[in-house]
């Protein structure tokens, strides 16, 4: 997030969701939006293809087509420039490219916004009014914007739009991804990502590699690593051959099982380090386990990037081993001896290397925790980034034209299948589905589909129906509800024996980011 | 505008608008409440907090009355201390007693303010309704026979969550906390949060997954940050001889900075699986198809042969490795070194888009 949590609470005058099904996906961002709309009167736009719990509460709630979401924005800033609600001071003196961006944006004029995004014109003009006229403005969104093979289109749309209208860099405004895991925000500043060390410090540039290879004492490569999915391709391939798995679960939350899983096989070695026997710790040649966060010292970073610390409660569990000892101990037995005693002994040569995080200390973040950058020990840590300049100097706009999705309905599979989280699990269910409330509450998995497209296929609330990709079946409970889109279904991918990824496609990525497009699938229903 | 009062002989000067409750706290006193809430609207119904001001005819709940300028304030007057008394002999006219039992022994402010002021019995004649307390959810037991009907869960659902799922039912004495028609959390708009309990000063709401497993006063207490989503909830892990057995939340905003106490229910109470008989104890290794436990000597020592010869035979770059979004930034950083570093590789990711 450019911006804190708690300015939507309070700051924000104006939020705009699109793709976060924020009550579900981070409740407790949920709450603090609804209470600034009940509350401070605080206008809300919903975009989304369902009718999620804070599209009640919207001023403006556009259903639209999943994977139009280029059109939209590109309708909505249509809109602001035509009825001069662009900040043009903001515009001269912090952005470049406008003009590009104006002349593409000019040809989606809300009423063709609004035929691609099949949502009313009105909406798109209303929505864009909203936007442009509050006095902080924040858009949020979550995977239901990046799960696209336009992915990066939509999140650079995104910030075009914030753009175009000064809302960054002021509290309560900003573009505001909600980061869907604990520790993603971190995992990314560590380097855990193939072509960066911490700090998104590029593995190609010299100077970087070179600063990582004193302080290591090893020569470095600098050619670019494999993503998640492309390293599935070239396990599937044969060109991976040994693939180590750190607490992460592919064969349910990766694109396309069925492929993931002839990847895996075709492994000489699948090494998983795990707290539990999972899906794709079942697939493995050695299991290592580690141990769960009440069991660890250590920080997580959250999605507005701010460091916190996370304290051992417990012991560890049986004979298991803290992560950082079992990496430690393989990595000397590969012959690059590490040792470390503590969590916070890593934490300190992090520090050295990583410029956003050098002002931080386990003592500094006792209380409230900082959010990076935070480059020495008496910075306060930023909790509005772009406050002056952007990083880059200028913020750039993006001229975008919409693409469709990759796979669009047809006559053999009509209908548009996508997938996302309860309130009641978490990623691949593998503490969720072992905590007994929660696997209580909801034990299985279930399909939403509209009423009349249930009525169409003579299916009733209850069913259970056959829902099919070009990719695989599964078999899944309908759930007929009113608020989606008529010919749009919904399903959960928490669920390993109905698993909703082995209906997505694994073999169109957006062409920057690497990820799947899981909220387009073409699709059919079947009664059994 | 400062403002000047004098409390149990005490002055002290405090902002204009100031409630009598924060001056009397500001000059040391100790004024028990169960209605007030910091965080909430004021609800001013218990009248446990009253305090006496000199030449005034009635005690005044201190928690809704503006401090004005030369007050003079006593705190722990015997009309004070008297009427306190009568409050709390109401409450326990209708309040289950089971102390011994309850969850909330050693927390409870109704049992702490009956100690305080020597309350062992109630000279009125209430009766114990037996009130609903059937709720199918597998989160949260109800137990309004314990209820004295502050009315801080109500709120808290309304001005926390948003969820208003439960509200005030009927008035006067038969009044009692309920869902819209009375009826089972489930089919309400809870969600679960468990923000009444966080805010119930007494044994009426607890947790079902904490239940008998520990009383919260007893367990020991370890801050730290929620596993699941990217909010980053502070939370409390409940600890008892070595073992998790609950999940609390501490409201102090220099704590807990993103959440204020507040949580989902996930974080509340997707916790028992840190406890799970399916956690894994010890390394395993694969052969002709089936596990087989290992000693770590031999697991690590296996796996890093593998890698070494799949390194010589392949070249580097024909190993990769899925780092975590959940595991920490200390063993992120660590994984990534030990990919680039070890073995010579940048094929490290994790599930950021997934
Ligand atoms: S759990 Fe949350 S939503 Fe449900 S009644 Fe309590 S406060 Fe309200
Ligand atoms: S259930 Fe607890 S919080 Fe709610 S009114 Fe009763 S005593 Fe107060
Ligand atoms: S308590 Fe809920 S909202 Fe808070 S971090 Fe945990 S999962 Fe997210
Ligand atoms: S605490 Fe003041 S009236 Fe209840």
């Amino acid at each position: 997030m450019t911006n804190s949590i708690n300015e939507l609470e309070s700051d924000a005058k104006c939020i705009f969701l699109i793709g976060t099904n924020t009550t579900e996906n981070h409740p407790v961002i949920g709450y603090k939006i609804r209470q600034n709309v009940l509350k401070n009167g605080a206008k809300l736009i919903v975009a989304d293809p369902r009718k999620i719990e804070l599209a009640e509460l919207a001023d403006v709630y556009i259903p639209f087509k999943p994977g139009t979401d280029v059109a939209l924005f590109n309708g909505m800033m249509n809109v602001i420039i035509n009825e001069g609600l662009a900040d043009s001071k903001f515009i001269e003196n912090r952005t470049e490219g406008y003009e590009a961006m104006a002349e593409i944006v000019a040809k989606y004029p809300p009423e063709v916004a609004a035929e691609i995004c099949g949502v009313d014109a009105e909406d798109i003009i209303k929505a864009a009014r909203l936007y442009a006229e509050s006095e902080a403005s924040s858009v949020c969104y979550a995977m239901g914007l990046t799960q696209h093979s336009t992915g990066t289109d939509n999140v650079k749309s995104c910030c075009n739009l914030a753009l175009l209208t000064g809302n960054l860099g002021k509290p309560g405004t900003g573009v505001n991804p909600l980061r869907g895991q604990n520790n993603v925000q971190g995992a990314c500043d560590m380097g855990a990502l193939p072509v960066v060390f911490t700090a998104y410090q590029n593995v190609t540039n010299d100077e970087a590699r070179a600063k990582f290879e004193k302080a290591w004492g090893v020569t470095l490569s600098g050619i670019n690593g494999l993503t998640l999915t492309k390293t599935i391709n070239k396990a599937y391939e044969g060109e991976i051959k040994g693939l180590i798995v750190i607490g992460e679960n592919p064969m349910v939350s990766d694109p396309d099982l069925h492929h993931v899983e002839e990847a895996l096989e075709k492994l000489d070695l699948l090494l998983v380090q795990d707290i539990f026997l999972t899906e794709t710790a079942k697939k493995a040649d050695i299991v290592l386990p580690g141990v769960s966060f009440a069991e660890k010292d250590g920080t997580f970073s959250n999605t507005e990037r701010r460091v916190q610390r996370v304290r051992k409660a417990i012991s560890n569990v049986g004979d298991a081993r803290q992560d950082w000892e079992i990496l430690c101990d393989l990595s000397t037995r590969l012959g690059y001896p590490m040792s470390y005693n503590t969590p916070e002994e890593i934490f300190e040569e992090i520090r050295t290397l990583t410029p956003s995080y050098a002002g931080i200390s386990y003592a500094r973040l006792e209380g409230e925790g900082l959010p990076w950058p935070c480059p020495t020990e008496d910075h306060p840590g930023t909790p509005i980034l772009h406050k002056e300049k952007f990083n880059r100097g200028l913020g750039l706009f993006h001229a975008i034209e919409y693409i469709e999705p990759a796979e669009l309905p047809d006559d053999e599979y009509p209908i548009i299948l996508t997938t996302g989280r309860s309130l009641y699990h978490y990623h691949t269910g593998t503490m969720t589905r072992k905590a007994s409330g929660l696997d209580e509450f909801m034990p299985s998995n279930v399909v939403q589909i509209s009423s009349p497209l249930a009525k169409a296929n003579n299916i009733v609330d209850g069913e259970k129906i056959r829902v099919t990709t070009r990719r695989g079946s599964i078999e899944l409970e309908a759930e007929v509800i009113d608020g989606i889109r008529e010919n749009v279904i919904f399903t959960y991918f928490h669920f390993a024996e109905t698993a909703a990824n082995y209906l997505t496609n694994a073999s169109v990525l957006d062409p920057v980011a690497g990820i799947p497009e899981y909220k387009v699938s073409a699709a059919r229903i079947e009664k059994i | 505008m400062d403002i000047k009062l004098t409390i149990d002989g005490k002055e002290v000067v405090v902002p204009q608008g100031t409630m009598l409750i924060d001056a009397c706290r500001q000059a040391g006193a100790d004024i028990p409440t169960f209605c007030y809430d910091p965080d909430l609207k004021l609800a001013g119904s218990c009248r446990m907090c009253v305090v006496q001001p000199k030449g005034w005819r009635n005690l005044v709940a201190s928690c809704v009355t503006p401090a004005q300028n030369g007050m003079v304030i006593e705190t722990d007057s015997p009309d004070v201390i008297e009427s306190r008394k009568v409050v709390l002999e109401l409450m326990l006219s209708r309040h289950k007693l089971t102390c011994h039992t309850c969850e909330k022994d050693g927390e409870c402010n109704l049992q702490d303010y009956c100690y305080r002021y020597g309350v062992t019995e109630s000279r009125f004649d209430g009766k114990v309704h037996n009130l609903f307390k059937d709720d199918s959810n597998p989160f949260i037991e109800r137990d309004y026979d314990k209820c004295i009907m502050c009315t801080r869960c109500v709120r808290a659902c309304d001005e926390i969550t948003g969820a208003r799922a439960i509200n005030i039912m009927d008035r006067g004495h038969h009044a009692k906390i309920s869902t819209a028609f009375d009826g089972e959390l489930v089919d309400s708009p809870c969600v679960f949060c468990g923000q009444c309990i966080m805010v119930c000063p007494v044994g009426a709401l607890t947790s079902k997954i904490a239940a008998g497993k520990g009383k919260a006063a007893q367990n020991d207490k370890v801050l730290t940050t929620c596993t699941y989503c990217g909010t980053g909830c502070t939370l409390e892990l409940n600890v008892k001889n070595d073992k998790i057995v609950g999940v609390t939340s501490n409201r102090d905003p220099e704590l807990s900075p993103v959440n204020r106490g507040a949580l989902c229910v996930k974080g509340r109470f997707g916790w028992d699986f840190v406890n799970s008989p399916e956690r894994l104890t010890t390394p395993l290794i694969k052969e002709n198809g089936e596990f087989r436990e290992a000693s770590w000597d031999e697991a690590l020592g296996l796996a890093a042969e593998k890698i070494k010869g799949i390194k010589e035979q392949y070249g580097p770059d024909s190993l990769s490795m899925f780092s975590s979004a959940r595991i920490t930034n200390e063993e992120n950083y660590l994984a990534q070194k030990l990919m680039r570093a070890a073995i010579g590789s940048n094929n490290v990711d994790h599930c950021a888009r997934l």
